[in-house]
């Protein structure tokens, strides 16, 4: 192709810039993915006695060391929400949903998560929500499919 | 460390599979690359075959690609020049690790080359060579694509390959 003419005089072309991200994800994050693909939501018990969803590594006020996974339930309590009306490629859900901190019942944090409540008027802080699983499993927290409003469960 | 406790999760699905230690997180941006004045002169320029630089008006530096600007006197380039297809390798990786978007067989070389004429290198492959006996200073020359396909991207180039010539003396660093 020799055609300058046929060319603007600014190029632009679109780019995608991946990586194929393989990680190590560390012994208390394998424990909490070991428990999603087998159905389990785990926390880990902070040094106060609090279970923390998801687990951290380190107590977020002592900064010591944890070990003890808790087994919390798949329904919990949303505690803050805000509606996605228009999804991207990389949304959890391909239609309008929410992003939502969900406590799951006999955990004290609440975890990050994709709510399938179908329109907004069925999102309100306080409302019950329970896991709905991925068939495909191993992949973390996208063992999670999202979680849907418990009525409809 | 600290050993990890977890509680016995009775599953039929837990029974005999291994713990999820590894989890895949690919990450992708995609978005729309648009290249300014410069380095589109550069690549419609490289459409036809020719690569072509900026030099300077104060330090008289020769960039290639060009930005359109110096980055060390922070003024406006010019003046055009073009450069030979010939130019030295300046450092180089030899690439024995492959992954998904590989198209090229295992190793290769990807070389900084400094065109004659240039002072600043760019990256390329180096190839009809064995990677263990590319070395800096090492003598190399644009291997173009048949003209029909050339267009506005350095992939108008295939590779470089040795031009036969001695290798270069290069100035050493510092």
């Amino acid at each position: 192709m020799t055609a300058d003419a046929a060319l603007p005089e600014v190029l632009s072309a679109p780019h995608v810039l991946e990586y194929p991200y393989k990680r190590s994800v560390g012994s208390v994050l394998s424990a909490f993915f070991t428990g999603l693909r087998d159905r389990q939501v785990l926390g880990i018990r902070g040094s106060d006695g609090r279970v923390l969803v998801p687990p951290q590594e380190y107590d977020p006020v002592t900064a010591d060391t944890l070990s003890e996974m808790v087994p919390v339930g798949d329904a919990g309590v949303v505690t803050t929400w805000a509606w996605v009306d228009q999804p991207t490629a990389k949304s959890p859900l391909q239609k309008p949903f929410a992003w939502a901190l969900v406590r799951l019942d006999g955990a004290d944090t609440a975890l990050l998560h994709a709510v399938d409540a179908g329109v907004i008027d069925m999102m309100s802080t306080g409302m019950r929500v329970r896991v709905r699983w991925r068939d495909e499993r191993g992949n973390g927290i996208r063992d999670i499919e999202c979680f849907e409003p418990e009525a409809s469960a | 460390m600290t050993e990890v406790k977890t509680p016995e999760v009775a599953t039929e699905d837990a029974a005999g599979q291994e713990p999820v230690t590894v989890i895949q997180t690919p990450i992708s941006v995609e978005y729309r690359f648009t290249a300014g004045v410069a380095s589109s002169k550069f690549l419609r320029n490289v459409a036809q075959g020719k690569l072509v630089g900026q030099r300077c008006p104060r330090c008289h530096k020769v960039y290639v690609p060009p930005r359109g600007s110096c980055p060390t006197c922070g003024v406006p380039t010019q003046e055009e020049v073009e450069l030979s297809n010939r130019g030295t390798v300046t450092t180089f990786c030899v690439v024995n690790v492959p992954f998904s978007a590989h198209v090229i067989e295992m190793p290769y070389v990807a070389a900084t080359i400094l065109l004659d004429g240039a002072d600043i290198g760019f990256q390329h492959l180096v190839q009809e060579i064995p990677a263990a006996e590319v070395r800096v200073g090492l003598r190399v020359e644009a291997v173009w694509k048949d003209p029909a396909e050339w267009g506005p991207t350095m992939e108008s180039i295939k590779h470089f390959r040795p031009s036969g010539e001695p290798d270069a003396i290069l100035p050493q660093a510092g």
